[in-house]
């Protein structure tokens, strides 16, 4: 593992790696799933399968919030756009995604005004500095980010902010496990928790799935340690047969969650009856939309939306990589067609999407593409 | 976007208990505290930072860690980009100057 002498303890990842391989049973393939985008970049990019044994197969889950959405919703957002008077305002990860006509940075060539921002209190900034026109926030994320959104909403309204608008995509994380567990091709033993995610929901939404389906799931850090601790608790719980919710990265995520940020999705978010996700389709109460006490501040209330439906390119597999089907390579146009710099899907844009991670960090040491394709 | 990225309270303004001066690796930002009411930090406190709102209190040792995560992951040079906020902080700053 490439990375192992700038981490803090070698000795330590050393003897992780070593009870992984005792604890593996040699006659067991292990499907393990890592939820969060954040955690399939890292194991990439720290070459995490380097030591794992062959028979400890990670699965790369729907983490990836830029990756779920689909086309049409931003389609939606840049149709509103196209007024002069409206501010495209989005976090950086958004703006290459490619919509039917182009991504937002293409829309910004031809004229429209897509400003990138941070957070999306500098997009309340930006209304500011721009009273005469209407800013929309083009907002995603799961649990990590939708806390901040809401309390934006919150800070809008009690400003009596008035061009200020949210196009809100956020997402939750329980009903795409649900989704992923109910899918029939679809085999694992356990899962590696999200990390930050749980900061937000804790530790207790995932008990079901300890309880009811059985598997194991361990929430985990983002360092290399981490990642193989998680799979350590894992293994042991498997060895033993067992099925709890553990908590690996205790250092950051309090088992409760954290209860303020609750209170604020709660205070301006609903869940939608159902939204549709790229690759895992129509999931019933899996979004947020915007309460009707804060009905000025949601921009799909405020303008037309077309409520666009796009079907994905067809020869690119997106849906079956985000379901954990594929692996990336075994994707038609993975690294042909589809690059980081030149993106058919949404999985090859986001450092979290696990095409782009793939590409980065395997593609490009050769190998394991060429293996694929001369077995194919 | 789903990064954390470290940072320590500088201070907090005091007309506005949820906005606080945070030093982010060598760069000093506003972040909004209000996701933390229910503990709130003090000045020389280290928070972990999701898109421009403190997220979670951590230690200093893990917020060391955390940097050099990000640094492993190849991510630093982003978080610095969007802490520096693409620029809106210093438009600000100069419109309040």
């Amino acid at each position: 593992m490439k990375y192992v002498d700038e981490f803090r303890d070698p000795e330590l990842i050393t003897r992780a790696a070593e009870e992984i391989r005792r604890l593996a049973d040699p006659n067991r393939h292990y499907r393990l799933m890592e939820v969060c985008g954040g955690h399939t970049h890292a194991i990439y990019r720290f070459g995490l399968k380097d030591v794992l044994p062959s028979n400890i197969e990670l699965i790369h889950g729907p983490g990836c919030p830029v990756c779920v959405l689909p086309m049409g919703r931003i389609d939606d957002a840049l149709s509103v756009a196209k007024d002069p008077d409206v501010i495209f305002a989005a976090f950086g990860d958004m703006m290459r995604v490619p919509g039917t006509h182009g991504s937002p940075l293409e829309h910004k060539a031809r004229g429209m005004d897509v400003r990138i921002v941070y957070s999306p209190t500098d997009a309340i900034k930006l209304a500011k500095m721009n009273p005469q026109k209407h800013v929309m926030f083009f907002a995603i994320g799961f649990e990590t980010t939708a806390p901040s959104t809401a309390l934006t909403l919150m800070r809008a309204k009690s400003e009596g902010l008035h061009n200020f608008s949210i196009f809100c995509n956020h997402v939750t994380i329980i009903p795409a496990i649900r989704a992923i567990l109910d899918s029939p091709d679809m085999r694992l033993d356990g899962f590696i928790g999200p990390g930050h995610v749980s900061t937000v929901i804790g530790c207790r939404p995932y008990e079901w799935i300890a309880k009811n389906e059985r598997k194991p799931i361990v929430v985990c850090g983002f360092e290399p340690l981490d990642l193989l601790q998680s799979i350590v608790m894992l293994l042991t719980q498997l060895q033993k047969g067992e099925a709890k919710v553990e908590n690996q990265y205790k250092r950051v995520v309090p088992w409760e969650g954290n209860r303020a940020a609750l209170r604020a999705m709660a205070e301006t978010f609903q869940l939608r009856p159902y939204f549709e996700w790229r690759g895992l389709g129509f999931i019933s109460q899996s979004a947020l939309r915007i309460r009707e006490q804060y009905a000025e501040w949601d921009s799909e209330r405020r303008f037309q939306v077309p409520g666009i439906r796009v079907t994905d390119p067809k020869a690119a597999q997106c849906g079956e990589v985000l379901k954990g089907v594929l692996k990336p390579a075994q994707c038609k146009l993975f690294g042909r067609e589809c690059t980081p710099e030149n993106p058919v899907g949404a999985l090859m844009v986001s450092s979290e999407g696990s095409c782009a991670a793939y590409y980065n960090y395997e593609h490009r040491k050769g190998g394991l593409l060429t293996t694929i394709s001369a077995s194919a | 976007m789903c990064l954390a990225i470290p940072g320590k309270i500088v201070e907090i303004a005091p007309d506005n208990p949820n906005s606080a001066l945070v030093d982010v690796v060598g760069m000093r930002r506003r972040v909004d505290l209000g996701l933390l009411e229910d503990d709130r930090p003090v000045p020389g406190d280290w928070v972990l930072i999701h898109v421009g709102f403190a997220m979670s209190k951590i230690s200093e040792v893990d917020a060391i860690d955390q940097m050099r995560t990000l640094e492993m992951l190849g991510e630093c040079e982003a978080a610095v980009q969007e802490v520096r906020g693409y620029g809106l902080e210093e438009i600000e700053d100069k419109q309040a100057s």
